[in-house]
């Protein structure tokens, strides 16, 4: 131990660092922020530096290049000695950190922890979130596979619709004129240099900041937040009631960070690493590309949004976001700081999440894609054939040749893109039924050139049959009326 | 000498070193910046946009779609398959074809063409097209990317060489038709 203590001391007579050291460990911190609520900034770091050990682990193997990535990712999986082992961690190390950081962004805003003096703290964080999803985008891109090709293809679409220098971003996004090797390459530049140096940077000025403005104290309901006296509050409040960092506050940090390790590694060896999924060979166009898990959101939004708004809503929802977050803490900068007395807080943080999981759940259903294979392998529920009539049975064959199957569902099976037809006859008569499979409309293309009268004739017999049996079919009033 | 006088001049001595190394970084930063962005200067090259053969009109028998793929003109050593692009060939009458970019109009994805109903439907977020490209239904606000092409010798040629995206293209004009939701 005396050895020790003597190489310590004399390292630290040269550094110095002793002293600061000590001092930042043992600051004191408000009683009741030794809390769990307060472990979330520390177990973001603590996967952070995961990432970085497991991403370095990888590029001892990986090859950023287009020809060669895809089969890298494939000798990682199962050529290399538990090379999937670290690709699982560095893929489940990545979720978890972005829903760490998602956590810590809620906990600090509802504790009011941005306020005055933390305003700057609060920005650098604004900016840590969007490093968080620039990684996991270029992350996404670097497991090359038809996924990361097409989702490429789509930030290119995004980005083209900038006005003005919309082509040219492309092209510096790219690398080139199409995804190639040159993109990957700078996919890679970022994900490996750019983004995680401005990281290591920004988490140093946000840690500096937390150490020399101190902890959020525990938001009290009527404790108001003022410029002029906050700082002498928070004094008082620290020395009066106040603990040390170390080890009062930290062993909660330490506890917690190694159960967020545990965890990821638990489920990278139960859920082994994210593919790769196909090759990224974009003459193969038998694939659906969906993004990965915190970018579903993203994707079902764009398959809802009016053709007509989506390039604004696409290009400015963003900034205005990004903006919103940024200006919150110069708007919101004084007062109450309790969740209680918070409600326009509460319910954004409500209608954030709920329509965040709507959108992801909605993204993971795609109900908007077509299923292209359900006319040839998702049969008509038999009772729908039973009792009818030749022409009504051929016109059920057409509705599986034209694969009106692979939007309409018949039985809860098949397509959702259109509405589901089981009782189409209640809501269509005969002529509505015709206008509407020779036009089109509603988001229905127009069958006319593509069925010749018989077919369209036997077709729309089916359509009428598609009714509950004790509920009589739509019919033209006027019909009868004429006939009397 | 006094005191003042050699502060003085040492703070002009910073000046005059700030100054000459403001004229070695532009000296550095101009070359740097034009090799950043060259992938959006370079592109006046004629590389972006060629005459590509997808091989004999034979093969596309009148009437129907079929998929055809080329070797991108501009290919690097690290580019792997990705220089390898589809796009569908339509035969119209044997005098007239089209030739569509396989990415959709709305987000890039790839359409696959259906002859049963004669549509291209997109897996991404449901848009479809018809048989002649224009668009049929979904987010797309258009109709799909279409190359122009020419007939010599027997052979398809077609002018690509750059991702058809939904913004104004920078290269090549592709024509394509625009219908109304």
């Amino acid at each position: 131990m005396r050895l020790i203590g003597k190489v310590g001391a004399w390292f630290d007579q040269r550094t110095q660092l002793g002293a600061p050291i000590s001092e930042a460990a043992t600051h004191p911190v408000p009683r009741e922020a030794a809390s769990w609520f307060y472990v979330f900034g520390s177990a973001a770091l603590t996967v952070l530096l995961l990432q970085i050990v497991t991403g370095i682990l990888l590029a001892l193997i990986y090859v950023p290049s287009a020809a060669e990535a895809w089969n890298t990712l494939q000798v990682l999986n199962h050529n290399v000695s538990l090379g999937w082992f670290v690709r699982a961690l560095h893929g489940w190390g990545s979720n978890f950190m972005l829903a760490i950081v998602l956590i810590h962004l809620v906990q600090v805003f509802l504790f009011g922890a941005y306020k005055f003096p933390r305003e700057l703290t609060w920005i650098v964080g604004v900016f840590l979130l969007l490093m968080t999803l620039g990684m996991a985008f270029t992350g996404q891109v670097l497991r090359f596979d038809q996924d990361a090709y097409w989702g490429l293809g789509i930030g290119a679409s995004i980005t083209s619709r900038i006005p003005l220098i919309g082509p040219w971003a492309v092209s510096l996004l790219l690398g080139g004129p199409i995804i190639a090797g040159s993109t990957l390459s700078r996919f890679f530049a970022l994900h490996v240099f750019i983004i995680p140096s401005l990281m290591l940077g920004f988490v140093g000025l946000h840690l500096l900041m937390v150490l020399k403005l101190g902890i959020n104290e525990w938001p009290m309901p009527g404790r108001i937040v003022r410029r002029a006296t906050y700082l002498r509050e928070y004094r008082e409040l620290t020395h009066k009631d106040g603990v040390p960092f170390v080890p009062n506050a930290v062993w909660k940090d330490i506890v917690f960070s190694g159960f967020v390790l545990l965890s990821i590694a638990a489920c990278a060896v139960h859920f082994g690493p994210f593919g790769p999924g196909g090759q990224p060979d974009p003459t193969i166009i038998q694939t659906a590309p969906r993004p990965d898990f915190f970018f579903l959101w993203l994707y079902a939004m764009l398959s809802f949004l009016p053709p007509a708004a989506e390039t604004p809503i696409l290009l400015i929802g963003p900034a205005i976001a990004i903006v919103v977050l940024l200006v919150l803490p110069f708007v919101a900068g004084e007062g109450e700081k309790s969740w209680r007395r918070r409600p326009i807080a509460v319910l954004t943080i409500l209608l954030v999440a709920v329509m965040l999981g709507t959108l992801t759940r909605l993204g993971d259903h795609a109900p908007w894609s077509p299923v292209m294979n359900a006319w040839s392998s998702i049969p008509i529920p038999s009772e729908y054939l039973r009792g009818r009539t030749a022409l009504e049975r051929r016109g059920a064959l057409v509705f599986q040749e034209k694969q009106c199957h692979n939007c309409h569902s018949l039985g809860e099976e098949g397509g959702k893109r259109g509405p589901a037809l089981d009782q189409v006859a209640l809501h269509l008569n005969q002529d509505q039924l015709i206008r509407q499979v020779i036009q089109g409309g509603g988001n229905m293309p127009a069958y006319g050139k593509n069925l010749n009268p018989p077919e369209t004739t036997a077709l729309v017999a089916f359509l009428e049959t598609l009714h509950p049996a004790a509920m009589a079919p739509a019919r033209d009033g006027s019909h009868s009326a004429a006939l009397e | 000498m006094s005191v003042e006088s050699s502060t003085s001049r040492r703070a002009l001595l910073v000046k005059v070193g700030l100054l000459f190394n403001g004229f070695v970084g532009l000296a550095l930063g101009v070359p740097i910046v034009r090799y950043l962005f060259s992938p959006a200067t370079r592109a006046r090259d004629d590389g972006y946009a060629s005459w590509l053969s997808l091989g004999q009109v034979s093969q596309f028998p009148a009437g129907e779609t079929r998929l055809a793929t080329y070797r991108n003109p501009v290919v690097n050593p690290s580019d792997g398959q990705t220089a390898d692009i589809a796009c569908w060939v339509r035969n119209v009458d044997d005098r007239s074809f089209q030739v569509f970019a396989i990415n959709c109009a709305h987000l890039g994805c790839p359409v696959r063409w259906f002859p049963q109903s004669n549509l291209f439907l997109c897996p991404c977020h449901g848009g479809a097209y018809y048989q002649d490209g224009s668009r049929a239904s979904g987010p797309p606000e258009r109709g799909l990317f279409e190359y122009p092409y020419k007939i010599e010798g027997g052979k398809l040629f077609i002018k690509a060489g750059e991702l058809p995206t939904p913004g104004p293209s920078a290269f090549i004009q592709l024509s394509g038709k625009k219908t109304c939701a």
